[in-house]
């Protein structure tokens, strides 16, 4: 009596599921493909070099890893703003602690660890106030800003060269060594939190948790689903994943500056949003997310390998901004 | 039309082609066709409302009555057919256009702006002003006559209309509705929010707007209401207009084997079931701010209804019996044991629950019947927090076939699901989760006559297994065809507990209105 409807009917929802699980990386695509034609036309023939993809993908990795926790939150239905100021935070963290003559292992757990406990904190005032996110995580953004600040004294915090192990800028080396490894250690180190990601969503109970908890709190709570928890456990995670965008913020400066922070969560949520996920939560995909960043930082090398001003940059990233969101809406319209 | 009129020769009172004596037809839509890609959405459907006259339009979800009264509204262009309104062609654009053709839709939410007057609600979007200045006095005017049409001329122009009662919400909307000088008015399952006597003052008002000249298409599940308010009824199924004619004239099960396509053999199919050992106690147990001090108690294999006007306590009884409402007062013995006042440890108790408001609360509308059927209990297909997510679809894919849940399949999203069937994937989840004690709100709302005896003969048959059940319903047919013993709640307190034989509608309704405790 189970009506399963035609074949073709079943083909035509699997397309269309492909279709928008694929969507941000024909997206992708499409840009890479275009900046290579323009830039060939017009441009000094650039931006389709190995060398400027390995720039574009190296300069991406440290905001992916950020935007890989703002994924989880989003589809949470929450909204981090505070990422940006945190990893400066963690960034800040690390730098002191290597200045201090700390052992660079203890630094370094000291700056995910801050990373974790200012998600934690964040995920605590959400779930034990009952505060909207966006309001929290505004405040939380100030308050980690000021953090760094003062852990920095006002100013940047350069460790000495020799206190820096020498891993920590290559992370982010445009040519890898040794050569087969094609692209920079970070950019793997991304990849491989990428796939670690996916899986915790697909394959384990705490991803079922937190896809229902974005689509129908209410739904979740009568499930039994400890919603308090489970909150203060996602942004936690996005906490963790601020902390390694930390290093690699900290890798790219060799310094530990509490002003590199700011402004960086809009681009993450926005590479989150480019990557398909809703605003409303209950849907988002990390490698969305993945493509979502990778096109912010196309379309800035691209325009700047053309030769365009700075200013359209920000209108071309932009409207694509606003264009995501009408997919979005138009997929949601459907819905209904 | 024809083929309209070939299916039903029991019922054509009015034959084609030729005016009826009583008034012209004011709205005729003639042979409407609709599809959505590959699914006939209406293949031929044909109905005409009357001035002055109520025509009913019956059929189960899924028939196509809301694509055709948002052709009708404007709100789709239908691929095929005619619609003649007041004897000329009539084909709106746009929502906007049927309103100025004088079409007007009352859907069962409401739009009002709540932080409005009731005047500036009636005369929303078409204030009467001059330079911009809006002439209160004429407005008011205006407003207060069509309160007075509908026999509500005391109601005061200034409150806000977010203060009301659904009820007097709902005037207010039909009073727009005359303002706007609409000749046909349609109410979408008007009463589906409404508590008893506020269903009385509706179809008070529906008769005003019949006397007024207007016509009126009234859509229902209840063919009771039809019975009430309907003068000639048009029946849909799977969109096609398979009967029309005079309410007076036809029988319920002739509307029902229409609807259905078949003859239901049983609307309320009985499964004998035996009461067993206690395993649900509450005593004196109070919820913040409702329910107050309700004490029963309901065994293994028993069905028990509780019964009750809107507001009376029913949902928040079964919220704060399963954690989902702070508990004031009182506990909850279950086996023996008594579980925390949380939804997780209610669960592992062996207490279910499927919420009244399914699209809000009861299931995560984007995600797929899968994750919603095994939400509540992941345990069985997880080792160490990761799930095997095969095992799992092959039991949902069970659920499926037991429940005859008609869907592609466990990867389908839940909103694309009928309402019977999203119902069935909320049952499918307690059931899933092993409940002992499943409660039921409202389980049966919005779902159509086919489904619902489906569901009948399910709950009688997880009585016959053993579960204990509370059913709330403000159905009451259903109470007294399925349960063994029903509970009449009223201001927040159970007033009494009565086998169902021991009852009737009117001793049930008796005791739900009545406001002081000597009436128990």
């Amino acid at each position: 009596m189970i009506h399963l409807g035609s074949p073709s009917q079943r083909a035509t929802a699997r397309v269309g599921q492909l279709l928008s699980a694929l969507g941000p990386l024909l997206a992708l695509a499409c840009v890479v493909l275009f900046f290579t034609a323009a830039d060939a036309f017009y441009g000094g023939n650039t931006f389709g070099t190995v060398h400027n993809l390995r720039t574009i993908a190296v300069s991406t990795s440290g905001v992916a890893v950020a935007a890989l926790g703002a994924t989880v939150v989003i589809i949470a239905g929450g909204i981090d703003l505070s990422v940006g100021t945190a990893l400066a935070l963690c960034a800040t963290v690390l730098a002191v602690g290597l200045r201090a003559g700390w052992c660079p292992w203890l630094a370094i757990a000291a700056c995910i660890g801050t990373g974790c406990l200012a998600g934690c904190l964040n995920g605590i005032l959400i779930s034990v106030l009952d505060v909207g996110p966006f309001i929290v995580t505004l405040g939380t953004m100030s308050i980690y800003y000021g953090l760094s600040k003062l852990v920095a004294d006002e100013t940047t915090v350069r460790p000495l060269p020799a206190q820096v192990p020498q891993w920590l800028p290559d992370l982010l080396q445009i040519e890898p060594e040794p050569g087969w490894l094609l692209v920079s250690r970070g950019v793997w180190l991304a990849v491989l939190l990428a796939i670690a990601l996916v899986c915790v969503l697909r394959y384990t109970v705490f991803g079922r948790h937190v896809f229902a908890l974005g689509s129908n709190e209410a739904t979740a709570r009568l499930c039994g689903i400890r919603v308090s928890w489970t909150k203060i456990a996602v942004y936690t995670l996005a906490g963790f994943f601020a902390g390694i965008a930390g290093l690699y913020n900290f890798g790219r400066l060799t310094q530990g500056d509490p002003t590199s922070g700011r402004g960086v969560e809009l681009i993450v949520i926005a590479a989150v949003v480019i990557g398909g996920a809703s605003l409303n939560g209950g849907r988002g995909s990390v490698l969305g997310t993945l493509a979502g960043a990778l096109i912010i930082r196309a379309i800035t090398s691209g325009c700047t390998q053309l030769g365009l001003p700075n200013s359209y940059q920000d209108i071309v990233l932009g409207a694509i901004i606003i264009a995501a969101v009408v997919v979005d809406q138009l997929r949601q319209r459907r819905l209904e | 039309m024809a083929a309209c009129w070939r299916r039903s020769g029991w019922a054509s009172s009015i034959k084609p082609g030729r005016k009826s004596d009583v008034a012209a037809p004011l709205l005729e839509m003639l042979g409407i066709r609709k599809r959505f890609g590959a699914t006939h959405a209406l293949r031929e459907v044909s109905l005409t409302a009357r001035a002055g006259e109520v025509l009913a339009l019956i059929g189960e979800n899924g028939a196509g009555k809301s694509t055709l009264m948002k052709i009708l509204s404007g709100v789709y262009q239908p691929d095929g057919g005619a619609i003649q309104l007041a004897g000329r062609p009539y084909a709106p654009q746009g929502p906007a256009a049927a309103r100025r053709a004088g079409v007007a839709m009352i859907y069962q939410e409401l739009n009002l702006a709540p932080d409005l007057s009731i005047e500036d609600n009636i005369l929303l979007g078409q204030e009467r002003s001059r330079f911009g200045l809006v002439k209160r006095s004429e407005q008011r005017t205006i407003a207060r006559a069509a309160l007075a049409q509908l026999g509500h001329a005391a109601l005061s122009l200034d409150l806000l209309v977010g203060r009301l009662s659904v009820g007097l919400q709902q005037v207010v909307e039909i009073a727009r509705a005359l303002v706007q000088q609409a000749r046909v008015v349609v109410f979408d399952e008007p009463t589906s929010s409404l508590a008893r006597h506020d269903v009385e003052h509706l179809f008070e008002v529906i008769r005003k707007l019949k006397g007024a000249g207007l016509a009126v298409i009234y859509i229902s599940h209840f063919l009771e209401e039809i019975r009430a308010i309907g003068d000639r009824y048009t029946v849909l199924r799977d969109g096609e207009s398979v009967g029309s004619g005079n309410v007076a004239s036809a029988t319920e099960a002739q509307i029902v084997s229409l609807m259905v396509g078949r003859q239901i053999a049983e609307l309320f199919p009985q499964v004998a079931h035996q009461p067993g050992a206690p395993i649900l106690t509450a005593e004196q147990l109070s919820g913040a701010p409702i329910p107050e001090h309700v004490s029963f108690s309901l065994r293994r294999g028993e069905i028990l209804g509780i019964a009750g006007l809107v507001g009376a306590g029913r949902t928040e009884l079964l919220r704060t019996l399963f954690g989902l409402n702070a508990t004031r007062h009182g506990g909850v013995l279950v086996e023996q044991l008594r579980p925390r006042p949380t939804p997780r440890a209610r669960i592992r108790a062996g207490l279910g629950f499927v919420s009244e408001d399914r699209k809000g609360e009861g299931l995560a509308q984007i995600r797929s019947i899968e994750d919603n059927a095994t939400l509540s209990r992941l345990a069985p297909y997880s080792r160490a927090g990761w799930l095997n997510l095969r095992r799992r679809r092959q039991a949902v894919r069970g659920w499926l076939a037991r429940l005859q849940v008609k869907a592609r399949g466990p990867e389908q999203p839940i909103h694309e699901l009928s309402g019977g069937n999203q119902q069935k994937i909320a049952l499918a989840r307690v059931l899933h989760q092993e409940a002992q004690v499943l409660l039921l709100d409202e389980p049966t709302r919005g779902i159509d006559v086919g489904t619902k005896a489906e569901i009948y003969r399910l709950i009688g048959q997880l009585a016959a297994d053993g579960k204990a059940i509370i059913f709330v319903s403000s159905y009451l047919p259903e109470l007294l065809a399925v349960c063994d013993r029903i509970g009449v709640m009223a201001r927040g307190r159970l007033r009494a507990i009565r086998p169902a034989g021991e009852w009737s509608e009117e001793t049930i309704m008796a005791l739900a209105v009545s406001d002081d405790e000597a009436a128990a």
